[in-house]
């Protein structure tokens, strides 16, 4: 087991931080430099964001005459209402739409077939065992953006380009995602395939039936990082979709950039970037515990 | 270790992991093989054949000037991205440390900017500073420094490394924050009795205890700055001015696809792979064992 400096522990076990004061806390003065320094630091998190939020709420010409207002003016349903729906090059709509299918595409199919290959490498002895494992294990060294043009290539030749399977498959296999699986499935008691041997149970019976839902929260955990991790891909689909209806949020942004001396459409593009920042930035929020989980469990 | 229960069958589990193998093979180890196959050739300029010329692509990489000014960029680049975004990540998560309330306040505020695609972190930034619109290059303008990334190659440089650095912190911050967190307070405590202060304390405690977590970052940082800020130059600089901000990943693409020389771009895939593994090898061998308090 790596020792890894672990964030579960913190989530899970507050009580550490609930001892009196110790001598080394700061009060006074000292606690509000503390608290200042972090409210900096949040500051300059924020800030980028702030300023597309109230670009986003204003019109173009109160943009391009800069200073820019630095509070939000009201613009915000129309402004949000046009990208949504009419866009630059597409629709916003529909770009988010072609977002989640793809991460929701990229993260179900590394789960799946990441789940079935490390139940046959723990549970089974065939053939070629090892090998299989050492493959999967060098697929880490192949990120895609090592191998863009051969596998554009490959995609092409299968007639992927400006379709959802071009988007998905090239990016589907994780060796992340079976090393983890297996790594669970390491520490399921033995006693419990025994008793479904026992019972007759068929291997898949046991898959679905006891493995699967033993791993609940592990999938979940990984599902949050996956699909942020698809959501947010951004070369793979700038070289698969040139049809500005498959385009994905993240990608098309870039689109939306004039290439010449024109001025850009800066309300809309900027209500664009809130908009492809709020699917993944809600993942993290509201599933904090399971985030911080996947964060920590894939990186072992 | 092995699992002492396994059921039976053979063709079971050749169909259980097919799905993962067909993938690999196609979308991994055909182009990884297509991509040293090409790099030993050179298409001729109608594109109808290839002329085989050995390493001829890799010793013309070597010794092009572009090519080895985009090696130093990406080093540059990596370590300035690495530095920024641990240092502030490193002072923000020993402040939340400090803290006995609101610490997870604080975590909550600063690990979300993670979920932001490197490529919109780019073009927010770009925004800021666009020498048109942008708000802090008017107020720059205003205090008499006249800010142009588009020409001045420090200035391209500095705004790629900041935004590339900014999404990071969230990262950063909360694996610091934990290591942080696991170091027992009663050693720093005694420590504060024989009258250490705080700076002593962290020099002489607190850093090293926190060395396995930093040197983990470090990997991870550098693994993050060589392949994942492709969005970020993109978007803002598009590898210039001057190929100021060509780092290898956008090198091999803007080779590959915008310049179409498909040898040299295969060979640069390969020099690629070979970092990845390197890097891949020290992160698997260092970081497995890494924690011996």
């Amino acid at each position: 087991m790596t020792a890894n400096p672990d964030p579960l522990a913190q989530t899970a076990a507050p009580t550490v931080k609930s001892q009196p004061d110790g001598m080394v806390e700061k009060r006074g003065a000292s606690l509000w430099l503390t608290h200042l320094g972090l409210i900096i630091g949040v500051l300059f998190i924020f800030f980028p964001i702030w300023l597309a939020f109230v670009a986003s709420t204003v019109t173009n010409a109160e943009v391009i005459r800069p200073p820019m207002p630095l509070v939000p003016g009201d613009r915000f349903l129309e402004n949000y209402r046009e990208a949504l729906f009419s866009g630059i090059n597409a629709p916003v709509a529909r770009m988010m739409l072609n977002s989640l299918i793809m991460a929701m595409g990229i993260a179900l199919g590394k789960i799946a077939i990441s789940l079935l290959s490390a139940f046959a490498i723990v549970y089974f002895r065939f053939p070629f065992r090892k090998t299989f494992f050492w493959l999967i294990f060098l697929t880490l060294m192949l990120p895609v953006e090592v191998r863009i043009v051969p596998t554009y290539e490959v995609a092409a030749n299968f007639g992927m380009l400006n379709s959802y399977s071009g988007l998905i498959f090239p990016l589907v296999a994780s060796a992340t995602a079976t090393f983890l699986f297996r790594q669970f499935f390491m520490t399921v008691p033995d006693e419990l395939a025994e008793a479904a041997r026992v019972d007759g149970a068929r291997p898949m019976r046991f898959f679905f039936d006891i493995l699967l839902p033993m791993s609940r929260t592990n999938i979940a955990a990984l599902f949050v990082i996956l699909f942020i991790y698809g959501w947010n891909q951004y070369l793979w689909p700038l070289l698969i979709t040139t049809d500005p209806s498959m385009n994905t949020i993240v990608m098309g942004i870039k689109q939306m950039l004039p290439t010449g001396d024109d001025f850009a459409n800066w309300p809309i593009i900027m209500a664009t970037s809130i908009l492809a920042m709020i699917p993944p930035v809600a993942v993290v929020i509201g599933m904090q515990r399971l985030f911080v989980r996947g964060l920590v469990d894939s990186e072992k | 270790m092995e699992k002492r229960v396994r059921f039976k069958g053979i063709w079971l589990p050749i169909l259980l992991v097919m799905p993962q193998l067909i993938i690999t093979a196609v979308f991994f180890f055909y182009p990884a093989g297509q991509a040293i196959w090409q790099s030993l050739f050179i298409p001729d300029p109608f594109g109808l054949s290839m002329q085989w010329v050995g390493l001829g692509n890799f010793e013309f990489l070597l010794s092009d000037p572009y090519y080895r000014a985009s090696f130093v960029t990406t080093a540059m680049f990596s370590i300035l991205v690495t530095v920024v975004s641990m240092g502030v990540a490193l002072y923000l998560a020993v402040l939340a440390d400090r803290l006995i309330k609101g610490s997870g306040t604080y975590r909550t505020l600063l690990i979300w900017p993670y979920a932001v695609a490197p490529a919109v972190a780019g073009v927010l930034w770009l925004f800021m500073f666009n020498t048109r619109v942008g708000v802090i290059s008017w107020y720059l303008g205003l205090l008499g420094y006249d800010w142009n990334h588009v020409l001045n190659e420090e200035e391209a440089m500095g705004l790629v490394v900041v935004a590339s650095a900014w999404g990071r912190i969230s990262y950063n911050f909360l694996f610091f924050l934990a290591g942080l967190q696991a170091i027992p307070k009663s050693v720093i405590e005694a420590a504060a009795i024989d009258g250490a202060h705080f700076w002593t304390r962290f020099r002489t405690i607190v850093w090293p205890l926190l060395s396995p977590t930093t040197f983990f970052l470090l990997v991870v940082n550098v693994v993050y700055a060589f392949f994942e800020t492709f969005g970020v130059i993109h978007t803002i600089t598009g590898g210039g001015p001057q190929q100021a901000t060509t780092i290898l990943v956008y090198k091999v693409y803007s080779d590959g696809f915008v310049s179409q020389d498909l040898g040299s771009s295969a060979a640069q895939s390969v020099i690629l792979l070979v970092i990845v593994g390197l890097l891949t090898i020290i992160q698997f061998k260092f970081i497995e064992r890494r924690v011996h308090y």
